[in-house]
């Protein structure tokens, strides 16, 4: 699936270039976006040094079980796979949230390390377990609570309530994200039923 | 409103003081467990680079190149159609692709739209309401090399649609 959708993101888009008359462009986006990467993951290397530090202390000091013993009803429902007390668990409340609070800085080493562990209890090494995709769902549908960039934006535009679009944002999220977790378990039992 | 700022700005010191003096109090050595957890952050973000460029490179061609413009123009008509207004149409399309390109388009709508119009207030709870969901998949599955990613690109896009047109209608609901 990935694999045809990136060859196919590049191939209408060269083909496309060839008679739209913009091969100018494109070998131009390719050198820019390839060094663009390369600074985003510089980045996020540099948040991922910090927070796993971090998360390896608090792991140690066993802060991430009792955070997970605390939410473990609501985590055993939505991921019945994992075991309970695994420092996994305390990494996906981790994650989810840095989300809700806006601070996707600190969110995406914690995600990562959740998937990090999720990878040690998966049994085929090269396919996604249903944890995973499970995660992958609450955190695609966006969980912020507060759009702290977008009133940041609003702000620099000079309106009247930079603010007021957080109750409607919270609603979308709300609604965006049971839909995911609707979405998830439909299609993992089609596919349990299809085997 | 300024309660919630206070509490995301204080969030991310006390929960470091927390762990600090959680792990003094065990008598860990909390330097060299922060350093030993830091080198794993080299390691994954190196290997993360790869799939991130990979895709990066596919979307900012995909784009430069007006074939993403040209499929969004062919789109809107039909789009605008169903009820969705067409100013909005190529924000939608972008939100799960590009997360850069997104936000760039959800300032360009409130800066010729007003921040308090229909639109802007549509582009901007839509850009708060949904994430970049192939980055995210990028990221994460590349991380730890998972190569099968079964429904999880179907689950994420299909929840992306679901948020865009929640968004519609609680914005032309509340306001």
């Amino acid at each position: 699936m990935v694999n045809v959708i990136w060859v196919m993101m590049l191939v209408i888009g060269i083909i496309y270039a060839l008679f739209n008359g913009t091969l100018e462009e494109v070998n131009q986006a390719i050198f820019e976006s390839a060094d663009q990467a390369i600074s985003l993951v510089i980045q996020l290397m540099s948040v991922l040094i910090f927070w796993l530090g971090i998360m390896k202390i608090a792991e140690r000091a066993h802060i991430l079980k009792a955070l997970s013993s605390f939410f473990r009803p609501l985590i055993t429902r939505l991921f019945p796979e994992l075991p309970r007390d695994h420092p996994v668990i305390g990494y996906i409340l981790s994650n989810i949230t840095a989300n809700i609070f806006g601070l996707g800085n600190a969110a995406t080493p914690m995600g990562i390390k959740a998937m990090e562990e999720m990878q040690t209890l998966n049994q085929s090494k090269d396919t996604a377990s249903r944890s995973m995709i499970t995660f992958l769902a609450l955190n695609t549908s966006g969980l912020t609570l507060i759009p702290t960039t977008v009133i940041a934006i609003r702000m620099q535009y000079e309106s009247t309530a930079p603010t007021e679009i957080v109750g409607t944002t919270i609603i979308a999220t709300v609604i965006s994200t049971i839909s995911a977790l609707l979405l998830d378990r439909f299609f993992y039992y089609r596919s349990v039923w299809r085997k | 409103m300024s309660i919630i700022t206070t509490i995301s700005l204080s969030i991310i010191p006390l929960f470091i003081l927390i762990v600090l003096l959680v792990a003094t109090w065990k008598r860990l050595p909390a330097y060299e467990l922060f350093v030993e957890g830091g080198k794993e952050g080299i390691t994954l973000a190196i290997s993360i680079l790869p799939f991130l460029l990979g895709m990066l490179v596919a979307i900012t061609v995909l784009r430069s190149s007006g074939a993403l413009d040209a499929f969004i123009q062919l789109i809107t008509p039909l789009l605008s159609w169903l009820g969705f207004p067409p100013d909005i149409v190529p924000l939608g399309l972008i939100r799960p692709v590009s997360g850069t390109a997104a936000l760039a388009m959800t300032t360009e709508l409130i800066q010729t739209h007003g921040p308090d119009s229909f639109i802007g207030r549509l582009a901007s709870t839509m850009q708060g309401s949904t994430d970049t969901t192939l980055y995210i998949l990028t990221i994460y599955f590349g991380a730890i090399g998972i190569k099968r990613i079964r429904y999880a690109l179907k689950v994420g896009l299909l929840a992306d649609l679901i948020g865009i047109i929640a968004s519609v209608i609680v914005v032309s609901w509340i306001f």
